[in-house]
């Protein structure tokens, strides 16, 4: 077993173990850190896949902006706390349902699913930063394009939104 | 070379996604639920990302950006929705807001 296998097995782990302790866990701020772990992990495993640069994007936008802002909202919003712990506030009924089908679903994917064993392309097409631009560049200009206007409404929404609706918010 | 087969990487897609539905299913924290739903983004770029890799095409990468740019969005409006809901109701405890009921 080489070192790539290693890593590649150590990070699985980390991804499998953080994505449950997100769900698991009772307090949202240990959550939203298990979540930075899950990412840490699924970056590791695009370092794998040859996607460095989406990686390193992973890295930035997910565990850089993303949860900071969750951290940073659930401090804002003191929801730190979950009375009951999480599974004991369901019925037992939907706790059964929702947790068989779920395993259910994985389970028929992992005694089944099988994609073709095909090897996996010699080159690292998504290695290199040069084909990202020439693809946003030409095949993709026009999503480039919406997706800017998309984030300009998405801003101008948050704005919005954020504001009291009684009158600007800085008089106070 | 790549440490594992095709079959591997969306297996492992297919567990964090499940991970992440369970979540959202048996969670009643709406920041919880939230967390969970960007935890299937990324189960669903992993996938994306690996086919990309084995088919030896650019356009599951690309589209990884695009989820990438949509997903930060989604996060700030998303968040700011709750913040509003926090404001209204007091509380962001999904079994609270039922003020459709009955």
């Amino acid at each position: 077993m080489g070192t790539g296998q290693i890593l590649f097995n150590a990070f699985v782990l980390l991804t499998v173990v953080s994505a449950a302790g997100v769900v698991l866990n009772r307090n949202a701020v240990n959550a939203a850190l298990c979540l930075l772990m899950a990412l840490v992990g699924v970056s590791g495993l695009f370092v794998a896949l040859d996607a460095y640069l989406l990686a390193f994007l992973l890295l930035l936008v997910y565990a850089g902006a993303v949860v900071a802002l969750f951290l940073f909202i659930i401090m804002l919003l003191d929801a730190r706390g979950d009375s009951r712990p999480v599974l004991h506030r369901l019925p037992l009924a939907a706790r059964v349902i929702a947790t068989g089908l779920v395993l259910g679903g994985v389970a028929s994917f992992l005694m089944r699913g099988r994609l073709p064993e095909g090897r996996a392309a010699t080159t690292a097409v998504g290695a290199a930063l040069k084909p990202y631009a020439h693809q946003l560049f030409t095949t993709y200009l026009l999503p480039v394009q919406v997706l800017g206007f998309l984030l300009l409404i998405a801003m101008i929404g948050v704005i919005a939104l954020s504001r009291r609706p009684d009158g600007p918010e800085d008089a106070a | 070379m790549i440490p594992a087969t095709l079959n591997a990487y969306v297996a492992i897609s297919v567990v964090l996604f499940a991970i992440g539905l369970l979540g959202v299913l048996i969670r009643r924290n709406t920041l919880v639920v939230f967390m969970c739903l960007e935890l299937m983004l990324v189960a669903a770029t992993l996938a994306l990302v690996a086919f990309s890799r084995f088919n030896g095409t650019m356009d599951g990468n690309v589209l990884v950006f695009f989820i990438l740019t949509v997903a930060a969005a989604e996060v700030a409006v998303g968040l700011a929705l709750i913040v509003a809901l926090f404001r209204r109701r007091r509380t962001v405890q999904l079994d609270e807001l039922n003020s459709l009921r009955n």
